[in-house]
């Protein structure tokens, strides 16, 4: 299978990568490819300009802050999930960039590209927006910067404009005391998550001091999952208030759960709350 | 179909819209209304396959492993799925284990490219192809290379895994006759014979 005909340009700089984005119609950019290649082999899209942006070296690497991480949209899967620095300050993020596809695709495909696809069966928006993530965003008109909640709009669309790149993402350190999961549901064969689940769970004196809950893979965008932090919040997180707060998950969903040959709105609902379970478990056990 | 894509409705939905605006960018047209326009884009390229420089133009849309196996003749490199989840196309680029069918050659301009038939050093093979000789770590063959090359990753990462870490490893490489069993033998060989335990 190949590709329809594209032109292809390799910027080495986010101005000049911005500037064709701006003066090519239906120009895309191409980061680790690991989305955008096997769409366009089958011939689903036909981008007329690539705009790599795969050797633009200020977009790579990953930056303590006061606080948390900076990370470069470049930056690979593979060096989130190695990163020592995001397993102390983020552990959940790396835990899931370790979890997405095989080594080979977290060799090549990059946080941003993830976030950018805006695949509701990614693993990093969910992550993100559980961690409170700002996404900087780069365009002709300048910088602004986004919250992971607000990025995605639906089934693979997002607020980039046309000429817009994603340049870093943000996290701030998990709270201190506090314990965090990513578990997911892999389809069997791509290892996409079917669902995939978030959580980041504060303990003080025996008792949930916050939380953080947020669902991949039920619905197009990442659905916080607000019963589930309200009932967690105060509780002893004994068994059966982990049981209780799972359950409330259900009253999460906006009525729009999507479905697909593989798994129904229904079953993905039943099985969400099955690994909130899991998630809030794992968390728990990890704190303190 | 649906291959590496993640659910059917991503299909459903592009094939639904005239137009796609894929994730905020510009939009999409279908390749068949739009895009009859442009026809034989080429680019200069420059790869180092081997240790030996491969320069000259392809088209932008060609997938390195075509111009690996076409253009350079270096066939151990095999196309299996052809949608990024078999690894059978699996080289190093720059060092990194990596599927060519979903890289396109010109993204690799300037690369390094290691594949299959640059691993054993003359007529000396590496440890790992020696292991799969001696363990039966084929049958057919046409994973095999792509499992070599991702358990040469592997075992660079970490060099005395465990059986579960094996399996783990070579999670994007799928073999339909072995059964798996005795590849895991093979690179569990190749780690103790490269030193590890
Ligand atoms: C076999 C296989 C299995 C996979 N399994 C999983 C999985 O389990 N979980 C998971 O989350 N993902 C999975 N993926 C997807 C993988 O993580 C992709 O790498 C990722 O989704 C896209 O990143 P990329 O760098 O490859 O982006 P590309 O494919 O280059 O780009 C994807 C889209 O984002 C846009 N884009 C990329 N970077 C930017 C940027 N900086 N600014 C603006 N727009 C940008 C592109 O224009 C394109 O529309 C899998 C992929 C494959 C092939
Ligand atoms: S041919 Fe590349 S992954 Fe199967
Ligand atoms: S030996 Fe035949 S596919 Fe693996």
């Amino acid at each position: 299978m190949f590709p329809a005909q594209t032109e292809y340009h390799r910027p080495n700089s986010v101005t000049e990568a911005v500037d064709l984005l701006a003066s090519n119609e239906g120009a895309k950019v191409l980061a680790g490819g690991h989305s955008l290649i096997p769409l366009m082999k089958l011939r689903l899209v036909a981008p007329t300009v690539l705009v790599d942006i795969g050797r633009i070296e200020a977009l790579k690497g990953i930056e303590a802050t006061d606080g948390g991480l900076s990370i470069g949209a470049l930056t690979t899967q593979a060096t989130i999930a190695a990163s020592d620095l995001v397993n102390e300050r983020a552990p959940l993020l790396a835990e899931a960039a370790g979890m997405v596809g095989d080594p080979a695709v977290r060799n090549r495909g990059t946080i941003g590209g993830n976030i950018s696809h805006s695949d509701p069966a990614s693993d990093l928006p969910a992550v993100l927006t559980a961690l409170g993530a700002t996404l900087k965003v780069t365009g002709k008109g300048g910088d602004r910067s986004v919250g992971a909640s607000d990025f995605a709009t639906g089934l693979l669309e997002n607020i980039l404009g046309e000429d817009e790149i994603l340049t870093s993402v943000s996290v701030s350190s998990i709270p201190s005391g506090a314990g965090s999961a990513y578990v997911k549901f892999a389809h069997p064969a791509s290892r996409y998550a079917v669902i995939g689940v978030a959580a980041i769970v504060g303990v003080s004196d025996g008792r949930c001091s916050s939380a953080s809950v947020v669902v991949g893979g039920v619905e197009t965008t990442p659905t916080r999952a607000s019963s589930v932090e309200s009932a967690l919040l105060g509780s002893d997180l004994s068994d059966e208030a982990l049981d209780k707060a799972a359950a409330a998950v259900a009253g999460d969903f906006q009525g729009d759960a999507m479905s697909d040959i593989f798994a129904s709105a229904e079953y993905r609902q039943a099985v969400a709350a099955v690994y909130v379970r899991r998630a809030l478990a794992a968390a728990v056990s990890r704190a303190g | 179909m649906e291959g590496a894509l993640a659910c059917r409705f991503i299909v459903d939905k592009i094939a639904a819209s005239d137009t796609l605006r894929l994730n905020g960018g510009a939009g999409h047209g279908r390749p068949d209304r739009q895009f009859t326009g442009r026809c034989n884009v080429k680019v200069p390229v420059e790869i180092t396959i081997n240790g030996k420089s491969y320069s000259g133009e392809v088209e932008a849309r060609q997938l390195l492993v075509h111009f690996i196996r076409e253009e350079v003749g270096l066939t151990g490199t095999k196309v299996g799925c052809d949608t990024s989840q078999c690894g059978s196309c699996t080289v190093k680029l720059d060092g990194a284990a990596t599927k060519a069918c979903t890289v396109l050659t010109v993204q690799a301009s300037g690369s390094e490219v290691t594949t299959i038939e640059g691993l054993a050093d003359g007529s000396d093979l590496h440890p790992l192809q020696e292991a799969f000789w001696n363990k039966h770590g084929l049958q057919c063959g046409f994973c095999t290379p792509g499992m070599i090359i991702a358990a040469d990753e592997l075992l660079r990462k970490n060099p005395s895994p465990s059986r579960s870490e094996i399996r783990h490893g070579l999670e994007g490489n799928i073999c339909r006759c072995t059964g798996y069993q005795n590849i895991v033998l093979a690179v569990e060989d190749a780690a103790r014979s490269m030193g590890g335990a």
